[in-house]
C-alpha cells in the first residue's frame, strides 16, 4: 500500500465514524424536538445524551476538515471553491444549532422555539452534507476560464441528489433512534425505548430503499461508479448480511418475557453495516476525490507532512483514549447519570 | 469591492468575532481553576459559588465559540484555497494537534459540568485544569499557523510554485511561534482577568449588596485586578519581545508601525499621529528620539531598516502605525489601571478603612472591553502589517483568495449570524443570572 492509499483509509475511516456520530448527534437533537413535550422520558433522553456529547462531535466535524486539509491540500482547493455557497449554508446551520442548543439550557421561556430551531436544523446540516458525494462522482463541476464552477441548477435539478439526500436521511434518523433504543433502555426507561425502537423498525427498511432507489438513479456521468461499485459486491452483501442480523435482534425476546429487542446487538450489526458498504462505496470511489478531475495521487500532500500527521495521529489516539474511557464510562453507562429519575 | 477585498472582510469579520469568544474561551478558564484551587486551600465556600458562576457563563460562551471556530476554520478553506492549499503540504501539523487539544477541552468540560457531583473533588480539579490547559493549547496551536504565515520556514518552493524539502517542525516552530505564542496566552489571561473585574467593578458600584454579597463581589474583584495586573505586566514584555522579533524577521511591519522611512541609526519613536502618504512621514506624533532603535535591539545605535528600503509595491498600510499604536496603548492603560487600582485597594481598604473611590470602580467597568479591543487591534494589525503578503514573500493575498463570485450576499447572511449571536449571548447571560442572583447560591450551596 501506498502513502495516498494509506491517507485515504485513514480519511475516509474519519468519515465513516463522524457519519456514524454525527448521525446520532443531529438525530439525537430532531428527536429531542419531536418528544419534546411527548408524556414518555424520549425528549428527555435524547437532551440527556446530548448536553455532554456534542461538543466532541463538533470537533470530530472540524477534525474531518483538518485531514483532508492535510493529506489532500489539492482536495481542500478543489471542493474549497466548488462548494463554498452549500458549506457556507452548512456553516450557518450550524452555528445556529449549536448555540440554541447550548441557549436552550439556559433560557426560560422560548425553550420550544429553540428547541424546534436546532431540531430542524439538525435535518438540514446532513442534508447539505451529503450533496459532497453527488458532486464527487462528476458531472456538476465545469471548468471556466481555468476555474471550476459548481454548476448549481443541474445539481439541483438531479434527482440523484434527492435520493442521496433522502438517503442520508434515513440513515439519520434510523442510526439515532437505534442509539436512543439503547440508550432509553440502559436508563430503564421502558416507554421510550418502545417509542424508538418503532421507529427503528420502520426506518430500517426505508434506508434499504432509499439506497437502491438512489443507485437507480445515479446521474449518467458516474456510471463508472456504478460499474466500481458491481465489482465491490461482495461488500455490499456483506453489509445486507449485518443488516439482517441487526434488524432481526430487535425481535429477539428478552429474558424478561415482557420485551422484544437485543437494542446493543442491532447497533453494533448496523454500525457493521455501514462500515462494510463505506468500504465497498470508498473502494469504487478509487482513485477518484472529484471525478474525474482529481485523483488522490494528484491531490496528495508532502510525503514528510504525511509521516508526521500519522505519527501526531497516534500520539494523539494514545493521549486521548483514557479520555474517552472515561467519559464513555461517566456519561453512556453510569446509571447514576442514566437513571436520574 | 473586488473578490479578494470582499474575501479580506468577510474572513476578518468571522475572526473579529470569534476572537472574543476564543480569548474569553482561555481566560476564563484560568479564572476558574484559580477559583477552584482557591476554595480548597482557603474553604471558603464563596470560590467554590464564583467557579459555578462564571463555569455556567463559559459555557454559554462556548455555545458560540465552538461554532464560530469551526467556521473560520473552515472558511480558510473556502475564501483562501490557494493558501490552504501549501498550509495543507507544509504546517497542518498543529492544526491537526490542535483537535487533540480541543478534544481534551471538550471531554473535560462535559466531565466538569456534568459529572462534578459523582467525582472526587481531586478529580474535578484536574478536570478544570485540563479544559484550561485545552484551551490554551489550542490557542498556541493556532497561533503556530499565524506566525509561520509572519515568518515562512519549514519548506522550500520553486518559481512555478512546487513546494519541496518540506520540515514539518521546523515549520511549526518558525522563529515568530514562541513570542507570539506566549503573547497571545498571556494576552488572554489578561483579558479573562479584566472581564470578570468589569463586572465586578459594576456589581460594587451598583451597590444595593447584602454583607455577603458585598464579600462574595470584592473578593472576585480583588482576584481579577491581581490576574490583571499580573497578566498585563507579563504581557508588556512579551510585547516588547515580539517586536523586537518584527525587527529581526519582518523589518517592513516594524517599519510601517513606526512609521519609519529611512533606514537609520538612533531611530526616534514616534507615539500617537497617523502616517502621512503624501510627505512620507509621522504627524502629530511624539517623538522619542533614539528610542526605537532602543527597543528594537536594545542598543541606542541600531540600525533600524525603514520602508524606502523595500519596493513600495510591498509596503502594508500605513494605518498599521494607528493599530499598532492603539494595541500597546491599550496595553500600557491598562497596566497602570490595573496597579492604581490595587494601590488603592490597599490604601483606603486596608490603612484608611474607606470604600473604594467610585470613579475608579466606574473606570473599570471598561477595562474588560477595553482589553478586548486590544486584542481586536493586535490581530488586525498582525495580518494587515503583513499585507501585501498572506505568507511573507512566497504567496500575496490576492494569490490565496477564492475566484468564487457571490461573497457579498454570503458576507450579509453571516454579518446577520454574528450580530444575532452576539445580542442573544447578551441577553442570555444577563437574563440567566439576573434569575440566579448570587444571594440565591448563598442558599442553594450552604459551604461544603
Amino acid at each position: 500500500m501506498n502513502e495516498e492509499v494509506i491517507a485515504i483509509l485513514v480519511l475516509w475511516t474519519f468519515i465513516f465514524i463522524y457519519s456514524i456520530f454525527g448521525s446520532i448527534d443531529f438525530g439525537a437533537g430532531f428527536w429531542a424536538m419531536v418528544y419534546n413535550e411527548h408524556r414518555s422520558f424520549a425528549g428527555k433522553i435524547a437532551n440527556r445524551f446530548l448536553s455532554p456529547t456534542w461538543e466532541i462531535t463538533n470537533v470530530f466535524l472540524v477534525l474531518l476538515v483538518v485531514a483532508f486539509v492535510g493529506f489532500f491540500p489539492k482536495g481542500a482547493f478543489t471542493l474549497g471553491t466548488v462548494l463554498l455557497i452549500p458549506i457556507s449554508l452548512i456553516l450557518f446551520l450550524l452555528s445556529i444549532r449549536s448555540a440554541f442548543m447550548v441557549f436552550s439550557f439556559s433560557v426560560q421561556g422560548y425553550r420550544k422555539t429553540m428547541f424546534i430551531i436546532s431540531g430542524l436544523c439538525g435535518v438540514l446540516i446532513p442534508a447539505l452534507l451529503i450533496t459532497v458525494l453527488p458532486v464527487s462522482q462528476g458531472g456538476f463541476i465545469e471548468g471556466m476560464n481555468g476555474r471550476d464552477t459548481l454548476l448549481l441548477g443541474k445539481l439541483f435539478s438531479s434527482p440523484s441528489l434527492y435520493m442521496y439526500i433522502l438517503f442520508g436521511l434515513t440513515s439519520e434518523l434510523f442510526l439515532s433512534s437505534l442509539f436512543l433504543a439503547d440508550y432509553s433502555k440502559v436508563s430503564k426507561q421502558e416507554d421510550a425505548y418502545k417509542l424508538y425502537r418503532r421507529n427503528a423498525l420502520l426506518l430500517g427498511p426505508s434506508t434499504l430503499l432509499a439506497a437502491v432507489i438512489t443507485l437507480l438513479v445515479i446521474q449518467p456521468e458516474a456510471g463508472w461508479l456504478l460499474d466500481n461499485l458491481y465489482d465491490q459486491r461482495i461488500w455490499f452483501i456483506l453489509s445486507l448480511i449485518a443488516f439482517a442480523v441487526g434488524y432481526c435482534s430487535l425481535w429477539l425476546r428478552n429474558k424478561d418475557g415482557q420485551t422484544r429487542g437485543k437494542p446493543r446487538v442491532t447497533l453494533l450489526a448496523i454500525v457493521a453495516q455501514y462500515g462494510f458498504a463505506s468500504y465497498g462505496y470508498g473502494m469504487a470511489h478509487l482513485p477518484y476525490i472529484v471525478y474525474p478531475n482529481l485523483t488522490i495521487y494528484d491531490a496528495f500532500t508532502a510525503k514528510e507532512t504525511f509521516y508526521s500527521l500519522m505519527i501526531m495521529y497516534a500520539v494523539g489516539l494514545a493521549i486521548l483514549t483514557p479520555g474517552f474511557y472515561v467519559f464513555w464510562r461517566l456519561f453512556l453507562k453510569d446509571k447514576r447519570y442514566l437513571q436520574q429519575d | 469591492m473586488d473578490t479578494v477585498v470582499l474575501a479580506r472582510a468577510f474572513f476578518g469579520t468571522s475572526l473579529a468575532f470569534h476572537i472574543i469568544f476564543a480569548t474569553l474561551g482561555v481566560g476564563i478558564p484560568l479564572m476558574i481553576v484559580i477559583a477552584e484551587i482557591l476554595h480548597h486551600v482557603k474553604k471558603d465556600n464563596d470560590y467554590a459559588i464564583m467557579a459555578k458562576r462564571w463555569t455556567k457563563a463559559f459555557a454559554v460562551l462556548l455555545g458560540v465559540a465552538i461554532p464560530s471556530g469551526t467556521i473560520v476554520g473552515v472558511q480558510l478553506s473556502l475564501l483562501w484555497p490557494g493558501f490552504m492549499e501549501i498550509v495543507g503540504k507544509v504546517i497542518s501539523l498543529p492544526f491537526q494537534i490542535e483537535l487533540f487539544a480541543f478534544f481534551i477541552e471538550a471531554l473535560f468540560m462535559s466531565i466538569y459540568v456534568y459529572a462534578a457531583d459523582r467525582l472526587p473533588k481531586y478529580f474535578r480539579i484536574i478536570s478544570v485544569i485540563l479544559v484550561a490547559f485545552g484551551a490554551v493549547a489550542s490557542a498556541i496551536l493556532i497561533t503556530a499557523v499565524n506566525t509561520w504565515m509572519n515568518t515562512p520556514d519549514g519548506f522550500k518552493i520553486t518559481k512555478d510554485g512546487t513546494i519541496f524539502d518540506v520540515h514539518p517542525w521546523d515549520a511549526f516552530f518558525n522563529p515568530s511561534f514562541l513570542s507570539s505564542a506566549f503573547h497571545v496566552s498571556v494576552t488572554a489571561y489578561m483579558t479573562g482577568g479584566f472581564a470578570v473585574a468589569s463586572v465586578g467593578a459594576y456589581k460594587l458600584l451598583r451597590g444595593k449588596l447584602s454583607k455577603n454579597e458585598s464579600a462574595y463581589h470584592k473578593k472576585g474583584f480583588l482576584l481579577a485586578l491581581i490576574v490583571g495586573l499580573t497578566f498585563s505586566l507579563i504581557s508588556s514584555f512579551s510585547g516588547h519581545h515580539s517586536a523586537q522579533i518584527l525587527h529581526e524577521h519582518s523589518p517592513e511591519k516594524l517599519a510601517a508601525a513606526e512609521g519609519l522611512f529611512k533606514t537609520q541609526r538612533y531611530a526616534p519613536l514616534a507615539i500617537g499621529g497617523f502616517t502621512d502618504p503624501k510627505t512620507e512621514e509621522v504627524k502629530y506624533g511624539i517623538e522619542l528620539p533614539w528610542m526605537l532603535s532602543w527597543l528594537a535591539a536594545g542598543k541606542f545605535d541600531t540600525e533600524v531598516k525603514g520602508l524606502y528600503e523595500f519596493p513600495r509595491e510591498t509596503w502594508p498600510p500605513f494605518y498599521v502605525h494607528t493599530l499598532f499604536n492603539v494595541m500597546v496603548g491599550i496595553g500600557f492603560l491598562l497596566l497602570a489601571l490595573a496597579a492604581v487600582a490595587l494601590f488603592f485597594w490597599w490604601y483606603y481598604g486596608k490603612r484608611k478603612q474607606k470604600p473604594f473611590p467610585k470613579w475608579l470602580l466606574f473606570i473599570l467597568i471598561f477595562s474588560g472591553p477595553l482589553s478586548m479591543l486590544g486584542i481586536e487591534f493586535g490581530w488586525i494589525f498582525s495580518c494587515s502589517g503583513r499585507q501585501p503578503w498572506t505568507i511573507y514573500r512566497v504567496q500575496t493575498t490576492a494569490e490565496a483568495a477564492t475566484q468564487s463570485e457571490n461573497l457579498a450576499p454570503l458576507f450579509l447572511l453571516f454579518i446577520g449570524l454574528y450580530l444575532l449571536l452576539s445580542v442573544l449571548t447578551i441577553l442570555i447571560l444577563t437574563s440567566y443570572f439576573k434569575r440566579h442572583p448570587v444571594s440565591k447560591d448563598f442558599e442553594k450551596y450552604p459551604g461544603y
